[in-house]
């Protein structure tokens, strides 16, 4: 089979829809297109019965005891917004304390952000080398006025996983309410929030091969009872945390999309893990000063996160633009102009965190496409670092840190 | 962000990129920026001693693609100009040849820097040849 351009390897941002849940979702914009909440005619009650389908199955995904306990949201974003939001005012009398980690995403550190500007004080706990939290930290930075800690199932960029079960124990030691972000671990690896002891949990369907646009935030009920403030006022659904109407097809693409997830998983991540290790050893052996970040033996089987020195990121990004598509957390891919702060997080220079590339695979990849990504990385790489000075100066022998950079 | 063809062009087949000896007579060196910010240029000129024009340029950078361009650019029109017509190239010459978008206008800045210092470096050289003759 030949390759198609361009090839797709940044599935942490996003995935295509599986043409299943597509299909499944369907007849829900048109000949089912009733109000869930029209609780007197059949077309409310069809899409009402598709909702709590697929509530069952995002349910089954993640080991929720109720489907009930889930709420749906817009995507990741606002589910993480209310989680963090909902807890500090509805606990606001209990404590204004949050522990969180410095390698969140952006959807949790604005709203931490913006908790701290309204006096939420807020401790960001750091990470070792290997991009881990160690969890005794965690327990270290909880004051009597805690009441929320917030830890990232996996992370978006270098895709370790954390020692969740471990943090939700000392929580639930403490009397704390426990989320998680698992935006990017939903469907991939095994979750089971009764198992685990997590609280809430944050997670979105267009990561998990479903539409943009869904998530949900799932709210305990039982052991402890969760509560949460809604921030969107309305007509009281989703249990009155959530007002306005279900988006049903995209829910119904939410809950296929799950259901493939949970009945694919071992296999797909197995599938995935083989090719991102032949990826890493094809680009490792091939090119010097290119390290991987991340814990290796705890990483997400689809991200794979190197820094290649003397290079930076965007460039190399430009280089395969054409015909590849990647992720790199260095300045110039965002509006903000500063490197990627997981990398930086990590100990490593701040040239390095200029430097990293983030391939991400999924069910859709093949053994062909990163036979080709490999290589044509190698090429760029090779081509920048002869127009690098920093690689220059670096074969003379020359000490980077050493010399005296005006920076700007 | 979809970058401007002539920054492409520039990414794709930069010109003069390479170095002179940094000691080579009429050789002027500029080296800008930091690695902790994502750039560095160094850029290189080579003036006739006799006509005082800059008769070859190199550059190697490491940073984005306009960063590249920019750096690629100024080399271009460096060349065939004298030390004083070098002196007036602004980084507004160069977002404007290359459509930059405001995002990428520090990368406009560090080549005016790196020009400004390759002169800079060429007339110190200059002047302790100078009067590293006189005191003969």
């Amino acid at each position: 089979m030949g390759l198609k351009f361009p090839i797709f390897m940044d599935a942490q941002s996003t995935t295509a829809c599986d043409p299943r849940v597509v299909e499944a979702m369907l007849p829900y914009f048109t000949e089912k297109f009733g109000h869930p909440a029209s609780r007197n005619h059949p077309f409310g009650w069809e899409a009402e019965g598709a909702v709590d389908a697929a509530r069952g199955k995002i349910a089954a995904l993640i080991g929720a005891r109720d489907p009930k306990e889930l709420v749906f949201t817009s995507g990741g974003t606002e589910a993480i917004n209310l989680a963090l939001k909902g807890v500090a005012e509805m606990y606001k009398e209990k404590g204004t304390h949050l522990v969180t980690t410095v390698i969140e995403q952006r959807a949790s550190m604005d709203t931490f952000k913006r908790l701290e500007r309204q006096g939420v004080s807020v401790t960001y706990v750091p990470v070792q080398a290997d991009g881990l939290v160690d969890v005794e930290e965690i327990r270290k930075a909880i004051t009597d006025k805690t009441i929320l800690i917030s830890v990232m199932f996996a992370n978006n960029e270098i895709g370790t996983i954390q020692d969740i079960p471990a943090i939700a124990r000392i929580a639930k030691e403490k009397g704390i309410i426990f989320h998680t972000d698992a935006t990017q671990a939903v469907g991939k690896i095994p979750i089971d929030v009764e198992a685990m002891g997590i609280d809430l949990l944050s997670c979105t369907a267009h990561l998990l091969y479903g539409p943009k646009g869904v998530g949900a935030l799932y709210v305990r009920r039982k052991g402890p009872r969760v509560r949460i403030a809604p921030m969107i006022d309305g007509g009281g659904h989703e249990r009155g945390m959530r007002s306005g109407t279900l988006p049903v097809p995209l829910i119904v693409g939410f809950g296929k999309a799950a259901e493939i997830a949970k009945a694919d998983m071992a296999a797909e991540g197995a599938r995935l893990a083989k090719l991102r290790d032949r990826l890493q050893d094809l680009i490792l052996s091939s090119v010097e000063e290119a390290f991987l970040n991340g814990r290796p033996d705890r990483r997400l089987p689809h991200n794979l996160n190197i820094s290649f020195a003397y290079v930076e990121g965007e460039s190399v990004l430009m280089g395969l633009n054409k015909e590849t598509a990647l992720s790199s957390g260095s300045a110039c891919t965002s509006s903000t102009l500063e490197p990627s702060y997981v990398i930086a997080a990590l100990g490593a220079s701040a040239e390095l965190a200029h430097s990293s590339i983030r391939f991400s695979l999924h069910r859709f990849t093949t053994a062909e496409e990163v036979e080709y990504v490999g290589q044509r990385t190698i090429e760029v790489i090779k081509r920048l670092r002869e127009m690098s000075p920093l690689y220059e100066l670096a074969k003379e022998g020359v000490d980077i840190k050493a010399i005296k950079w005006k920076a700007e | 962000m979809a970058y401007s063809d002539k920054v492409v062009d520039h990414y794709n087949n930069p010109r003069n990129v390479g170095s002179f000896g940094k000691d080579t007579p009429g050789v002027g060196t500029g080296l800008v920026g930091a690695p902790e910010c994502g750039d560095v240029m160094k850029l290189q000129i080579k003036v006739n001693l006799e006509t005082g024009v800059i008769e070859d340029a190199r550059f190697k950078t490491f940073g984005c693609g306009s960063a590249i361009a920019s750096s690629s650019l100024a080399t271009e029109w460096l060349k065939g100009k004298t030390i004083d017509e070098a002196a007036k190239i602004k980084n507004t010459d160069i977002v404007n040849e290359l459509k930059l978008p405001p995002v990428k206008i520090h990368c406009s800045v560090l080549a005016e820097d790196a020009i400004k210092a390759a002169l800079a470096d060429y007339k110190d050289k200059q002047a302790s040849v100078t009067t590293g003759a006189a005191s003969k």
